[in-house]
């Protein structure tokens, strides 16, 4: 590392001299420093936040790292910068150079007893980190939940559209089987409801119940999936891209023609059980599982089956199983996710469900990148920031955002981060082995 | 009693008749060659033997049972492993995943396995990625397990198909063409490799090829295609001085 920086000559820019020194003083923090400091800078925020933004001439904290008031007052953006350097980006780099060796040891004690563990502990740290972020203002409680959707939602669709080189155009469609079928669920159960009459159960049981609803509803899409299902892998082709999209349109006129749910008014009274703990919980899980399916040699049949599906054949494997299985547990997702979301707004209507949502859920899986987990969460993350902290833009958003897609398709076609695996154990290892080998 | 035996197969396409009264009998052990000249029907009847297309008519047996009508992969996990005239190798993936997969038919952990990680599905993926480190070790390409296989030269490829066909067990292996487009070097260790498989494995073969030397130096008995029909069948000794063949595969002599 020496080395490095002393051969660099004057022309270097800036930018290559802050990243020679960030490898020089941060190449070794494991990931474990990082959440510390992440944490203490939520910390820091919401003990000082408020009156630090206010000191430096800001109305209150801002809400999204200062994207949202500096579009609307440009003057803003100087304090805006120094209110993220010094909340933000000061502490965290400051925690993860001191907690570094010690971490080091941390993590490399928690890696030799379990990995789960471990796993487990560095999840818990991004919780609180997310929860004390969050607790700072109920948008921004609202903005990490649909991010966190999002996520399950764009993985999801990756795995099809990805990892198995279908065109699937009606997880839209899933996510409105999804919605309803817990609003339903939980409406006639645990709510008394002027259209479908008394709780039948106490509503104490609801939150208990709230997981199974969710399968529930996750199952529904994966039945509903069998009418594309069946159709559409008998060949191949780009007959799933077309039976998928009249799938969607089709559950959306269904549901605006149903009157018992509201019809195009959609459904309100959810319960308020999608609390930040719940999706989180359920996000990771649905990570897990997809990680774990898209790793097993049992999951790349997928793969086998998007680059060859003769050869797929001919090498035992059943691509006709392949292709129902895929597309019935993508589908499960996307009706847990909906019934989520159903929850975390706690309304639904058909209208939300349609092209419009297709559109972006597109855009998320291959803004991210095609056959990559981190991809899909980088793509789900990334998509929803930009598109809340451009809000005020208002219609510009819709310019900006989809040259912003053009672009990547045209510099990187298959994402950002495509093609790669998702590891847990090499992001959570201690930095720091290689030296001690 | 015969291994694969194929008997009065003829295969249409539409009014084209691409495969006439086909019959073969392969015993244990053996390797058998199929030569003739381009759009003769060779590789049409390696599909139809594995469930690609499914013969007008006839008979094929595998072991005794007939296998018409069955679904590729099912051929493929009763035990005819094949490879392609033009590699069709999966391009995004890894030399060993090639490998692993073709051992599909193996799995059972099934979809609770796949879905949370059991202590089965972690017993047998390491398995059939320990058997996978041994094929590739027989081809010779096992330094290269964890390279893309777009990546790779054309012989390492070749060879990739090869261990991707032993991979999935099969009793006797269709090889079509494996040494097209190989430079002398390539084809002499593609032919140690076809000899060394049948030596260690014990399988039988049933072998494409266009090179003369390859299917005189390899195979006990060899079939002549000539527009869908077998015109000649014996040793290599006979078939390299049948009129018939060479006249039809080499081209007629010219008498000046």
């Amino acid at each position: 590392m020496a080395v490095v920086s002393e051969t660099i000559d004057e022309r270097t820019t800036l930018w290559s001299r802050m990243r020679v020194w960030l490898r020089k003083n941060y190449g070794e923090v494991p990931l474990f420093a990082w959440l510390v400091g992440a944490l203490v800078a939520a910390i820091i925020e919401m003990l000082v936040g408020n009156p630090f933004a206010r000191l430096i001439g800001m109305p209150r904290g801002p809400v999204l790292f200062g994207f949202l008031i500096v579009l609307k007052t440009p003057l803003l953006i100087p304090p805006a910068i120094l209110y993220n350097l010094v909340i933000y980006i000061f502490p965290t780099l400051l925690v993860a150079r001191l907690l570094g060796s010690l971490s080091n040891r941390i993590a490399g004690w928690l890696m030799d007893r379990s990995v789960i563990l471990s796993t487990l502990i560095h999840l818990g740290l991004l919780y609180a980190t997310l929860h004390i972020w969050a607790s700072f203002n109920d948008y921004r409680v609202l903005v990490v939940k649909l991010i966190l959707l999002a996520i399950m939602i764009t993985l999801s669709l990756n795995v099809v559209n990805g990892y198995m080189g279908e065109f699937s155009c009606s997880h839209p469609g899933f996510m409105a089987m999804g919605a309803y079928t817990a609003s339903i669920l939980s409406v006639v159960f645990f709510v008394d409801d002027s259209v479908f009459g008394p709780a039948i159960l106490p509503p104490v049981l609801g939150q208990f119940a709230f997981p199974l609803i969710l399968i529930i509803s996750g199952l529904v899409a994966s039945i509903s999936a069998l009418l594309v299902a069946v159709p559409s892998f008998r060949t191949r082709g780009d007959y799933l891209a077309i039976i998928s999209l009249a799938f969607t349109f089709i559950v959306k006129s269904l549901i605006e023609n149903l009157e018992i749910v509201g019809g195009p008014r959609g459904m309100r009274g959810q319960p308020d059980w999608a609390t930040l703990p719940v999706v989180f919980v359920w996000t990771m899980l649905c990570v897990w599982v997809i990680n774990n399916y898209v790793r097993s040699t049992f999951g790349k049949t997928m793969n086998a089956v998007r680059d060859g599906e003769m050869a797929a054949n001919a090498m035992t494997i059943n691509t006709r199983r392949t292709k129902m299985v895929t597309f019935l547990f993508a589908a499960f997702w996307a009706g847990v996710a909906g019934g989520l979301l159903a929850h975390v707004l706690r309304y639904v209507n058909p209208g939300s469900f349609g092209i419009q949502k297709l559109a972006e859920v597109l855009a998320m899986v291959y803004f991210g990148g095609l056959n990559s987990v981190v991809g899909s969460i980088v793509g789900a993350v990334g998509f929803n920031l930009l598109s809340e902290a451009l809000r005020p833009l208002e219609l510009y958003k819709w310019i900006i955002i989809p040259i912003m897609i053009i672009l990547i398709m045209i510099y990187r076609p298959t994402g950002l981060i495509a093609f790669t695996e998702f590891d847990v154990k090499k992001i959570i290892q201690p930095r720091n082995r290689d030296r001690e080998a | 009693m015969a291994l694969l035996e194929v008997k009065n197969m003829t295969h249409y396409f539409g009014g084209l008749r691409a495969v006439y009264n086909y019959n073969l009998t392969i015993e244990q052990g053996e390797i058998r060659g199929l030569i003739g000249p381009n759009g003769a029907g060779k590789t049409t009847i390696f599909n139809l033997i594995t469930g690609i297309y499914k013969p007008t008519e006839g008979i094929i047996t595998l072991d005794g049972e007939n296998i018409v009508g069955l679904q590729p992969y099912q051929i493929a996990a009763k035990g005819i492993g094949r490879t392609f005239q033009n590699l069709q190798l999966w391009r995004h993936m890894s030399v060993i995943d090639h490998v692993k997969l073709a051992q599909y038919s193996k799995i059972r952990y099934g979809l609770v396995g796949a879905f949370f990680g059991t202590p089965l599905r972690h017993r047998q993926e390491q398995e059939i990625e320990d058997r996978s480190l041994e094929l590739l070790e027989l081809v010779g390409i096992r330094h290269l397990a964890d390279q893309i296989v777009t990546n790779l030269p054309y012989g390492a490829q070749r060879r990739v198909e090869m261990a991707r066909a032993l991979a999935t067990d099969p009793k006797i292996l269709f090889l079509d063409e494996p040494t097209v487009g190989m430079n002398p070097e390539e084809l002499k260790d593609m032919m140690e490799i076809i000899r060394r498989v049948h030596e260690e494995l014990g399988l039988a073969i049933f072998l494409i090829e266009h090179r003369m030397k390859v299917v005189m130096d390899l195979c006990q008995r060899i079939q002549t295609l000539v527009f869908g029909e077998v015109v000649a069948e014996g040793t290599p000794e006979e078939i390299r001085n049948n009129p018939i063949v060479i006249e039809a595969y080499l081209g007629k002599e010219i008498e000046t």
